[in-house]
């Protein structure tokens, strides 16, 4: 069953009097539940492509719908709800809150959504725990490794039953060793919640994990194949 | 706060208290402008509010009443021909109303006092002095000697500055010459049986006072006064007293508060509550910019936290509001320790602040050389209320702007 479905997607960037062709012509369609690898060079459109999936960033053309639903044309707020109930982010550089604790930092997507704080609690203990971090929820991503930190990360992207999760360079941070027990882990969560991850990279042992592979060039596929 | 479309208001003000303590020595620079500012709101506010209510009740006292019936043409032509009959039993009923805290009436001429070594013009009031105890003389301010005992005693009172300018003393006799109704001279010796101190060494040289009954008889106008003063609660609210006693005022008669009596301190007090809230905008003006410019810090060291809240589904309001709540975190806790200061400074000097070093210039503006601050909870409900609405106001541009980042721009902030 397709997810997410990508047409023809456009986007261009103007530096100066040079236009940047981020995404050109760009379609796709992805499997609810999937593990995709997006891969390519810096500045191939990857990162690009995640944004306006997860409506960070508007397209100049093209259609996106997530679920059945239109999503490129939404309004900042309509888009804010999207995000909030539908997609997950991991970044790079983590991107927690800090002055929240590792727990809180999990709560936090529960807590705009409205959810009780006893239900909060059980459900960000258990996350934490999954990702092996029981017995750190009360330390602040200052007191956290980098792997550790993104591991909170991870846990806040997926608590809330996302359909989808957008990871933008996860490992780009980390150790070799610390980056395949965080592949390790998103697997695990990918085929124990089944949610689709959408990961971009240039990490060849990230590419490893993916059930399918998309490499992108100047903005567009260039080569998308299932992998054993 | 909406807590439906973001963070729930209890999740917003633990956040913002965690994010004020951030950047600790910024946050307390402005904690300490915000206390010092509204310590000076409050304070500078009481001192005003104190020198203007010494002048009002010095004024006042000048001219005991807060209502006063004259002759309509007394104000006009301030002579013994322009009185009033004593009153009648109706006005004698209102005046019984519990609405009147007091009521005296009084004959008051100009007239001339002659010691041995000199003659000054002055004004005669002839009173009743118990009386005139209920409507607020401060017998205490008799500094030598005795206050009258009733409306037939003999003595005189005079102030401390013209028994200077007399070179005369307590117990020693002087001569007092006014005007009778047919123009004929009226004098008579009184003894000096009290020296009175005012605030103002002019309302000293002004005044003297004798039993209104010997004031009368000199003047040969029977039972005449010049006018009937009464006291209400307010002086500042005096509206219904005024209608009350006007009811039945005598024909021919005036029934005026002493605002119209006196329209210096009446324009004093109503400029009084505008300079009052200048003075409160003026130092929070000086304030906003401090204000504003820790929150547009506040912001800009954040585009990233913000634009991360933005994809995890906070709505741009959410995110404003977030803003806001810090904000008012910040002027809340000034506001507390700002009021605290104010009301501990103001406290320990009730019984007044001397300035007797700048008595002249605080004369001139009718103004005694003690200073009272007056704290009024009029004054700082203002000041509190006015610090909050600019305060969130001011904050309003950095919260705006902190909302309207776009999510994928600011997360790339480095």
């Amino acid at each position: 069953m397709t997810a997410i479905k990508c047409v023809d997607l456009c986007k261009n960037y103007e530096q100066g009097d040079v236009v940047i062709k981020a995404l050109d012509h760009v379609s796709l369609d992805i499997d609810a539940g999937s593990f995709i690898c997006l891969s390519g060079p810096s500045g191939s459109g990857k990162t690009t492509l995640l944004n306006m999936i997860g409506g960070l960033d508007k397209l100049d053309s093209g259609e996106i719908d997530i679920d059945g639903q239109r999503v490129d044309q939404l309004g900042k707020g309509p888009l804010a709800d999207l995000r909030l109930h539908n997609i997950g982010f991991v970044f790079q550089s983590y991107n927690l809150i800090p002055v929240l604790s590792a727990r809180e930092n999990v709560e936090f997507v529960m807590q705009v959504q409205g959810m009780t704080a006893a239900e909060r609690r059980n459900k960000s203990l258990a996350i934490l725990k999954e990702v092996g971090l029981a017995g750190m929820e009360d330390r602040r991503p200052a007191e956290l490794s980098g792997g550790q930190q993104q591991r909170v990360a991870v846990a806040r992207a997926i608590v809330s039953q996302p359909k989808l999760v957008l990871a933008d360079e996860p490992t780009a941070n980390l150790d070799s060793n610390t980056a395949r027990q965080l592949m390790d882990l998103l697997r695990k969560l990918n085929q124990h919640h089944h949610v689709t991850f959408l990961i971009a990279t240039h990490d060849e042992q990230v590419m490893e994990y993916a059930e399918r592979l998309i490499k992108m060039q100047d903005g567009k596929v260039i080569n998308d194949q299932l992998q054993a | 706060m909406p807590a439906a479309t973001g963070l729930p208001l209890g999740a917003m003000i633990q956040l913002a208290w965690r994010n004020l303590w951030r950047n600790h020595r910024r946050t307390l620079i402005m904690l300490i402008a915000i206390i010092i500012g509204v310590w000076a709101m409050i304070f500078m506010t009481a001192l005003m509010r104190g020198m203007v209510d010494q002048m009002l009740k010095d004024g006042i006292q000048s001219l005991p009443g807060m209502v006063q019936i004259h002759n309509s043409e007394y104000r006009d032509d301030p002579s013994i021909e322009n009185s009033l009959e004593a009153p009648g039993a109706e006005l004698l009923s209102a005046l019984n109303s519990p609405l009147v805290f007091g009521w005296s009436s009084r004959v008051r001429v100009p007239a001339m006092i002659s010691s041995e070594q000199g003659s000054r013009g002055v004004i005669l009031v002839g009173i009743d002095p118990i009386a005139e105890l209920s409507l607020g003389f401060d017998a205490g301010s008799i500094n030598q000697g005795r206050f009258l005992e009733d409306a037939g005693d003999k003595g005189l009172i005079i102030g401390h500055k013209l028994l200077q300018r007399l070179e005369t003393r307590l117990g020693k006799r002087v001569a007092v010459m006014s005007q009778d109704p047919d123009n004929n001279v009226a004098d008579r010796g009184f003894r000096i049986v009290g020296v009175y101190k005012a605030s103002l060494e002019s309302q000293e040289e002004q005044f003297i006072y004798a039993g209104r009954d010997i004031v009368q008889a000199l003047l040969k106008i029977g039972t005449q006064v010049s006018e009937i003063a009464i006291n209400g609660e307010d002086y500042r609210d005096v509206a219904a007293l005024q209608q009350l006693i006007s009811a039945t005022a005598p024909a021919g008669a005036e029934v005026l508060p002493w605002m119209e009596l006196n329209s210096y301190l009446s324009m004093m007090l109503g400029m009084m509550d505008g300079v009052v809230l200048v003075w409160i905008i003026v130092i929070f003006l000086a304030l906003s910019f401090g204000l504003a410019n820790t929150l547009m810090m506040a912001v800009f060291e954040r585009i990233r936290e913000i634009g991360l809240m933005q994809a995890l589904g906070m709505r741009p309001a959410s995110i404003l509001y977030q803003i806001l709540v810090e904000s008012l975190l910040l002027l809340l806790l000034g506001l507390l320790l700002g009021n605290l200061l104010a009301i501990a400074t103001i406290l320990p000097l009730r019984d007044g602040i001397d300035v007797s070093a700048v008595a002249k210039g605080m004369e001139l503006m009718g103004a005694g050389s003690t200073l009272y601050p007056a704290l009024k909870i009029r004054d700082l409900v203002t000041a509190n209320v006015v610090v909050i609405i600019l305060g969130l106001l001011t904050s309003l541009l950095p919260a705006w702007r902190a909302s309207r980042y776009r999510p994928v721009e600011a997360i790339a902030k480095t």
